[in-house]
Parts: structure tokens; sequence; C-alpha cells
């Protein structure tokens, strides 16, 4: 007796979902997949969940506009698990079993190596929103974040302005600080800046105790030049870092600290008032004063349903990213991407900071390059912006090697071209 | 003469002097407050009148007899400080240069408003304090409506808002009217050394110690004549040493090579690296042999010092870094050490240990260290209670079989930080620091121990004194020992075994739990906050012996003054790479550790 009581609110339920499950299915039919390919758990967990969370509300507002090419858009959540290897056999189970139009993911510039060969064999589409070390440019992959010459050099060009002289490039020992710092190591060098100016620092993922690097700077700036920190430090290791530098004492106007990698989210972890004055450069601040910039957080709060959320950088190039796709889409008239990847070229969309992203032949985008400095509650007031919009370059100009490379997937249809010998090369290294 | 022709004289000179601040267009009328002015001189006029150290009248009428704790006089010590009115034959009544400087920072282009704080800077008004004090804490705002300058102070909806110019209070405006007036670090730094200079006569001698030290990195802006002055009336000896080193500093430029001499023992003991710069400095531009030989010694004396206190910091850092692996291994060393159980969730204890700081800080606002003091406890008994519940649903059932302990307490390890990340968000939780933690110990000018460091290496020593006297001065620790030697001797003799493995467990996950309050101070207090500890918590308590507290200790703080040592020339990655394989070559020749437990307790 007690069992058929139990039993039968069971079945109706298995029904019911049975039921939603077919109406579901037959609704699939009818849509087109994006697949979101950022880690929920793990070390990235923390940046990346923010971006998945931001693609959704995207699309769900593509969805109230009435979708796309008459269809609505069906967001695909799979989580890589920070696993390296996973994000491609993640990345193939996408296109290959739920066969998405495009991708939108990865954080970290290893598990996008990772997953490139998948969407290059696989003819993928794949939107980076992070900056990134350059040196690279596949025809299937669209970088919506900064190349070096949207941040790293613009941001060593202010610094030497305000009359910095000796260098720290401190970094989290991977792939993208040590791309970076070899790029500003000879940009600096081509600027005049002697080798014994330039002190280089790499700290594994995670470093949690700054007291020797801390008091190493401070040593190091106080010869009597003007010295600043380049910090291309990654994740949560941010957060001791710049504990430690308040607590010994390490102000801005002495040795002011400019990080690639520290953002609003990065910042809401921390107490931020031993830190005013701290720079960070960026394409996009939260408190950038635009129009389109005050809709997009009066958004986020309302999809978030959390006021006090912030927004941040890789969110921006997300939004770029993801209107470009729709734009390129509408105009190729198909989701197939052969067609969308050459419709996509020389489109416009308005960014967040009130100007206008176009995507280059090189498929990177424009950008203005905003320099922060860190406030008491946690956001960025702009000091200093470039003016107008600065062009992504894939090869860096100042690196051996990378000097003669040219990507351009429009007349040369190569990505890495050489100007030199006349190749392409056909691959990224 | 006439008002007029003095206005006119007033304009022209603005004219041609202020491109940047918008004279291009001047106003034909007597400028009112709001407008640019003319008069005070043009930036060129600013740099000159502070590059000549010739004398220029001071400011105030109080002139060379100086009086303490007035802006006037102190701003007359420093001839950058001195008015550029000077250069003019007539500087106007009205506006004042302080007023007329003042709309500059309205400007949104930084260079021009760092003109306008060098100028308000050297007009010596007695506003100047208040209105620098306001920028510095973006307390000043201009009004939207009229571009007024108002500072405001306290929290949105109840600001008191009071007008610069005027000191006039006004009511009814809200946050919507006002525009906050940004700052970039090299404002920061001018407002930071006018507002130090202000201070020279302050009645507290720790502002005025503050002042003098401002002075030593640019000597060159501070008048010797006023210095010497200070230096008769100065009753703290602090300061008077500084104000010393300035003059010295002072004569290390003075063109007699006797000064320049009779200057340098004078900083034989001086740390600051002002004077180390100046020391450089001077070597590099002396002509005079017996100078150069002098300034060479007292700068290698300073060195040394210098290097010996680098020394004694690098011990610092070593113990400060082995007390936080002492505290994430202790626990450890209880149910590995002791009972050898292989816990791979240990490290997720600690996180659950920081998490409990957090809820309880969350609980308590306002009461920062109150909650601090709270979390040692209640970590302790949520991680504890956990640690039993583990050992009772699980690890019970493996005793004796190492490798399904390993595998099953690194899925709890797992199910942990899951739950904490559906729980808390993946995000990392904020906890913070109360203010007796922050900031550091300046013990001299080169040396200084971080406080929250401090604080954590007692508490370590606090928690492995008391675990120390459970294991050997209570009954439970008797037991434990008991059971972890001879199990069946134990329960012959009428011990619990079962409930001495609950308890003992119990104890170290508590402890794990308190370690975890530690590191919320130190580090991320976030879903992997345990995995970043846990290899370097079995090395310390394999590389000490398993079984043996005082190992761990000894262990801990030794593996982290050697990684402090190796960290300089080595880099961290390296430095930990090599403190890995020391501790591998080590294990292979002593197997059982540092201190392995001898006689019956051994098998």
């Amino acid at each position: 007796m007690r069992l058929s009581k139990l039993i039968k609110p069971a079945l109706l339920a298995t029904g019911l979902t049975a039921g939603l499950g077919l109406s579901a299915w037959a609704q699939a039919a009818d849509t087109i997949k994006v697949g979101i390919l950022h880690s929920l758990s793990g070390t990235m967990a923390i940046s990346e969940t923010t971006l998945k969370d931001t693609m959704l509300m995207l699309i769900a507002e593509q969805n109230k506009k009435g979708g796309l090419l008459g269809k609505q858009i069906e967001a695909v959540v799979v989580d890589p698990a920070s696993n390296w290897p996973l994000f491609a056999e993640k990345a193939r189970e996408l296109l290959t079993k739920d066969k998405v139009a495009a991708v939108f993911g990865c954080w970290t510039s290893v598990s996008r190596k990772s997953v490139l060969p998948v969407f290059e064999e696989l003819n993928g589409l794949l939107f980076y929103p992070v900056q990134y070390e350059g040196e690279e440019s596949s025809k299937n992959v669209f970088y919506t974040g900064a190349a070096p010459n949207q941040q790293a050099i613009p941001a060593v060009d202010y610094l030497m302005d305000q009359g910095v002289q000796r260098w720290v490039l401190a970094g989290t020992d991977y792939v993208y600080p040590r791309t970076t710092n070899k790029i500003l190591e000879a940009y600096l060098k081509g600027k005049g800046v002697a080798q014994e100016d330039i002190l280089i620092n790499y700290t594994p993922f995670g470093h949690s105790d700054w007291q020797s690097i801390v008091a190493d700077i401070k040593k190091f700036g106080s010869a009597g030049k003007k010295t600043a920190v380049v910090s291309t430090i990654n994740g949560d290791a941010n957060v001791p870092f710049y504990k430690e530098l308040g607590n010994q004492g390490v102000s801005a106007e002495d040795i002011p600290v400019v990080a690639f990698s520290v953002g609003e989210e990065e910042l809401s972890g921390i107490d931020t008032k031993p830190l005013v004055g701290h720079l960070a450069a960026w394409n996009y601040f939260m408190s950038v004063d635009a129009p389109a910039n005050a809709a997009f957080i009066e958004q986020w709060h309302e999809f978030t349903k959390n006021p006090k959320r912030v927004t941040n950088d890789p969110m921006e190039a997300h939004f770029i990213g993801f209107n470009l796709w729709v734009k390129a889409v509408e105009k190729a008239g198909t989701t197939d991407p052969d067609k969308v990847i050459d419709a996509m070229i020389g489109l416009e969309t308005p960014n967040l900071t009130g100007g206008v992203a176009k995507m280059l032949p090189n498929h990177h985008i424009t950008k203005p390059v905003l320099i922060g400095e860190i406030q008491g509650d946690g956001q960025f007031s702009v000091v200093w912006e470039t003016e107008g919009l600065v062009p992504g370059d894939a090869w860096s100009d100042f690196l051996e090697g990378s000097r003669d490379i040219e990507a351009d997937w429009v007349t040369l249809k190569c990505g890495n071209y050489n100007t030199k010998t006349k190749t392409c090369s056909g691959q990224n290294f | 003469m006439t008002l007029f022709s003095r206005l006119l004289l007033v304009l022209l000179l603005g004219c041609a002097a202020i491109p940047t601040a918008g004279a291009a267009d001047p106003p034909p009328a007597p400028a009112p407050l709001d407008q640019t002015p003319p008069a005070s001189g043009d930036p060129a006029a600013v740099s000159v009148a502070s590059a000549a150290s010739a004398p220029v009248e001071p400011v105030s009428a109080s002139g060379a007899s100086p009086t303490p704790a007035s802006v006037g006089t102190a701003s007359a010590f420093v001839a950058s400080a001195a008015p550029q009115a000077a250069a003019l034959p007539a500087p106007p009544p009205d506006p004042s240069p302080f007023a007329a400087a003042l709309p500059l920072l309205l400007d949104s282009k930084f260079p021009v408003k760092e003109q306008a704080v060098e100028r308000l800077a050297a007009s010596g008004d007695a506003r100047v304090e208040g209105l620098f004090t306001a920028l510095l804490a973006g307390e000043l705002y201009q009004l939207k409506a009229d571009g007024r300058l108002v500072i405001a102070r306290g929290q949105e909806g109840d600001q008191a808002v009071r007008e610069v110019l005027s000191d006039a209070p006004l009511s009814g405006i809200g946050t919507q009217e006002l525009k906050k007036i940004t700052l970039n670090n090299r404002m920061r730094g001018q407002l930071k050394t006018a507002l130090a200079r202000l201070d020279l006569s302050h009645a507290d001698a720790g502002r005025r110690l503050a002042a003098v030290t401002s002075l030593m990195s640019d000597p060159g802006g501070a008048n010797p004549d006023l210095l010497r002055a200070r230096l008769t009336q100065e009753d703290a000896a602090e300061v008077r040493d500084a104000l010393g080193l300035v003059l010295a500093l002072l004569d290390l430029n003075s063109p007699d090579a006797q000064a320049r001499l009779a200057a340098l023992p004078r900083l034989r003991d001086a740390l600051h690296p002002p004077v180390r710069t100046a020391l450089t400095q001077l070597l590099e531009r002396e002509t005079d042999g017996q100078v150069k030989a002098a300034a060479s010694r007292v700068l290698t004396h300073i060195e040394g010092r210098v290097h010996w206190y680098g020394q004694l910091e690098t011990l610092f850092f070593g113990l400060s870094l082995g007390s936080v692996l002492v505290l994430a291994a202790i626990g450890l060393a209880i149910t590995f050490g002791v009972m050898g159980v292989i816990n791979m969730a240990h490290g997720e204890l600690m996180m659950l240990g920081a998490y409990t700081t957090y809820v309880i800080q969350q609980l308590l606002p306002g009461h920062i260290g109150l909650s601090l003091f709270l979390a040692i406890p209640a970590a302790f008994v949520v991680a504890g209670l956990v640690g039993i519940l583990i050992e009772r649903g699980v690890i019970r059932f493996l005793y004796g079989r190492p490798l399904e302990t390993l595998l099953a307490t690194f899925g709890i390890s797992l199910i942990l930080q899951q739950l904490v990340r559906s729980i808390f968000s993946p995000l990392n939780r904020s906890v913070e620091t109360p203010a007796w933690m922050s900031g550091s110990w300046q013990v001299n000018e080169v040396l200084s121990l971080t406080l929250n460091r401090l604080v954590i290496i007692g508490f370590c020593l606090l928690v492995f004194a008391l675990l120390y006297l459970i294991l050997n001065r209570t009954r439970l620790g008797l037991q434990v020992r008991a059971v972890s030697q001879n199990r069946a001797m134990a329960r012959a003799m009428g011990v619990r075994s079962q409930w001495v493995d609950a308890m003992t467990f119990g104890l170290g996950s508590g402890i794990a739990g308190v370690a975890g309050v530690a590191l919320s101070q130190l580090t991320n207090v976030g879903p992997n906050l345990g995995q970043s500890y846990i290899i370097d918590s079995f090395m310390v308590v394999v590389f000490g012996g398993v079984g043996n507290l005082w190992g761990t200790l000894v262990a801990g703080l030794g593996l982290g003054v050697a990684n402090k040592l190796l960290e300089p020339w080595a880099g961290a990655v390296l430095a930990k790479i090599l403190v890995l394989v020391f501790i591998i070559l080590f294990i292979q020749k002593r197997p059982k550790g540092l201190f392995p437990q001898k006689g019956r307790a051994a098998t």
C-alpha cells in the first residue's frame, strides 16, 4: 500500500519529465546551438564562471529580441574543470555531438592551445575573450581580448611617461607571462633601459608567500631611480601579493604596480584601501561613464539578481564577440563556419566604452586602451587612455622571429605569413 | 598704481603664461573666483622659483622667527613653497593665489591638476591643509551645477558638505549632484609631500618626524638656515637626528670640500635609502680624493649594516613561512603521524576552518578582531566534527589499508570542495584583517616586520604548545599514545580504542581547522585553499619524522628558512624544487625522518 502510494507520484513525475524532455527535443530541431566552454570547477572557476553567466545572459537577451535567423539560440554548457586536456575533449564533444554553431570559451592560454587543434581539425568557431600573449592567429579562432600591443605596451609607455626608469617584471610561471615579459623586455631595451634596471621574477600558480619577493621589489626600488612593477601574476595569487604589498607599505606613489590580469572581479576579494593608486591596464573598466556600459551593468545586475556583482574586461570581450557573431550570421544568412568566418571580417559593433570594435583580417579587434588606478571601493578610476582605438596585432613587432610575420585571413589566407621568405608556415607557435 | 592698471598687468601676464589653463580666452573683467586667474604665474615660474634656492621672501608675515603650528611658518622652511608672486611687481590682493589656482583642479587633464596642486601648495594659504587632506581621502567633489569645489564627508545620503572657498556648509546636496575630483599617483605624491611639509612645526613629534623624513629624499628644496633654526627649538631627539641628517645631506652638495668631509661622519649610522642614494651620487661626481675615500668608507659601512639587516629579514621570512607550514602540518602530525591514516582531505579541513572564519565575520559585522577570536574555537569544533564524521563514516572501515584510505579521503576532499563551491560560490571570499594585524613594525629604516606574520608565528607556537600539553599531560593524550603504540595491549587495558580513534582524528582535524583561521589572514579563502597546502603538510611530517611533534616543528621551521634562503638566488619555483629534491634524498638516507621514534614506539 505504502509502496504504491510512493510509486504513483514517482510515475507521474517521470511522465512529466519525459514529456518535458520530448518538447525540449522537438524545440531543439529549431534552435541554433552555442557552446560555452568555461571551467565551472577547479582553479579557474573563480574567473570563468562569471563568463558562463555572461554568455547565458547575452543569449537570453538575443532570444528575447527574436533569436537569430528566426530561430532561438540554445546554450550548451560544459565544464572542462580547469583541466587543460579536458578542454580539448569537451570541445570535441561540443563540435561533433552537440554540433554547436560557435563556441565561446577558454581563459588561460594553455587551455586555448589545448583546444586549438580540435577547432582546426573539425572547422569549428571559437571566440576567445581574454587578453593574451599574441603570437597566434588561427582561422577558426576570433580573439576578442587584447593582444600585447593593446595592453602591455601602452601600459609601459604610460609609466615611462610618468618617469619610471627601473622595471620589475613579475609573473606567474606559464606561457602568457613568459611571452609577454619577453616582448616587454625587448621593448624596454629598445627604449634604452639597461639590463641592470630590469628585474624579472616568476612564481608558481597560486603562490601565497610573497614576503621575500615584495622585499626584493622594495630593495630594487630604493636605488634612487623611479621604479614600477609590471605584473602578469595571474589568478588568485594576486590576493596575497597585494596584501603583502599593503602590509610592507609599498605605496603606489613610490613603486606603482601595473597589472594585466587584475580586474574588478579579482579585487572583490580584497580590502583595496592600502592599494589605492596601483594600476591596471585593460580595455574596459566597470567605472567607465558611457550609456552602453550603464545599460550593460543594469542588465547584468538584473540577470544575476545581485546589485553588487561587478563587471570586467573579459565580459565586455564576450559581449563584443557574441554581437559580432550574431551580425556575421545574419550577414551570411547561415551558421556555416566558413561563411561566418568570411562574413565576420570588417564587421563593426559598439563596445561598452563608447567606441567601436571592428573585426580585423588577423581575427583580432580594435580596442581602446585604458589605464585605471585602484580606488578604495574596489573600482578603477581611469587616469589615461589612448587617443582612439588600437588595432590588435597578432605578431609582436618587438620580438625576433615574430617581427616579419603577418596574419591576414582575407588577402593572404594565412595566420603566419613570413614577409621575408614569403611563405605561410601554417603553424601557430 | 591704480587698481585698473594692476589688473591690466595681471591679465597680460596671465595671457602669456597659462595656455593650458584655458587662458587663451582671458576674462575681460576682474576674474571671479571660479575662473582661471592669471595672477600667480605660469608653470615655468613655479619651477624656477623652486629650483633656485635663493632666499625668497616667505609668504607669511611672521618671517624668520618661526612660531609653532602656523601654516605660514611651516611653508617658510621650504624654499619651493615661496610665493611666485614675488616675481611680480605687486601681488593682487584679490583673488588670492589659493582661490586662483583652485579651478585648475577641475580640469580633466592630470598635468593641469598637478600644476594646480603645486600652486596651491605654494600659496601658503591656511585652507590648503584641509583641501589637500580631503583631496587625498577622495572627499573633494565639484558641484555638477556650477563647478564649485566642495568637501563632502560621511556616508551616502548623510553627507556633510562644505564649500572649499568660503568653508560655508551647504545643505540639500545629493550624491548625484557631485562629481569626484580624481587623482593620480603623481598628485598623491605631491599632496603627501606638501602635507608633510606643513607638519614641520606640528605639535605632534611623530608628524614632525614624518615631515623631516620626507625632506630627505629632496633636500634641495629645503632652506638650511630655517632648518637650523628649527633644530635649536626641537626637543624630540628623533626629530633632531633626522633634521641633522637632512642638514648633512645638504652639506654634501656644498661647494666647500671641508664641509662635505665634515658632513660624512654624521651620515655614518643613517640607514635611510636617500642617504645611500646621495652617497652613491657623491662618489660619482666627487673630485676631492679625501672626500671620496671618506664617502666610500661611510657607504661601505652603511651597506654592511643594510646587508646584515637583510639577513635578519630573510630569517624572519623563513620563520614565518615555516610557522605556516607547521600550522598546516601539525594536525596531520596527529592523524598521519600518530594514527597512520593518510588523510588527503586534511587540506579541505583547513579550508573549512577558513570558511568558518568568513561566516563568523559575516555574522558579526563591525567586530573584525572579536570575530577572529571567536573563529578559533568555532573552526576547531566545525573541522573537528567533520573529521569525526569522516573517521566514523569512512576511515574506520579502512584501517590497515593505506591505499584505499588514500583514495577514499581524496574523494572526500573533492566532495568537500564542491560542497563549498555550491554553498559559497566558486569565487573567493574576502576575510577582513583586523587593524592590529595590518601594516608592519618598523624596527629601523631597512628592517620592518609585518604584523600579520608576527602574530601568526606567535599563534603557531601557541598551538604547538597546547597540542604538546594535550598529548603529554592529559588522559586523552595518554590513550592516544597507547593505542598508536600497541592497539591490542591498550584494548586489553580497557582503553576504548574506537572512541580514541575518533577523538584523535577529531583533534587532528580540529587543529587543521584552527590552521585555516590563520591561513584566512594570509591567503585566499576559496575552495582550492586546501589543495595548495596538502603536499607541503605531508612533506613536513615525513621530513620531521612520523609520530613526533617536535620533528614537525623543527622540520617546518627548517624548511621555511631553507626555502627563503634559496629563494633570492634560485627564484621561488626552483627553490621549491630544490627543497623537494633535498627531502627525497634525505628520506633515502634516513627513511624515518629527522627524529625517528625509538624503542618500543618505533615498532
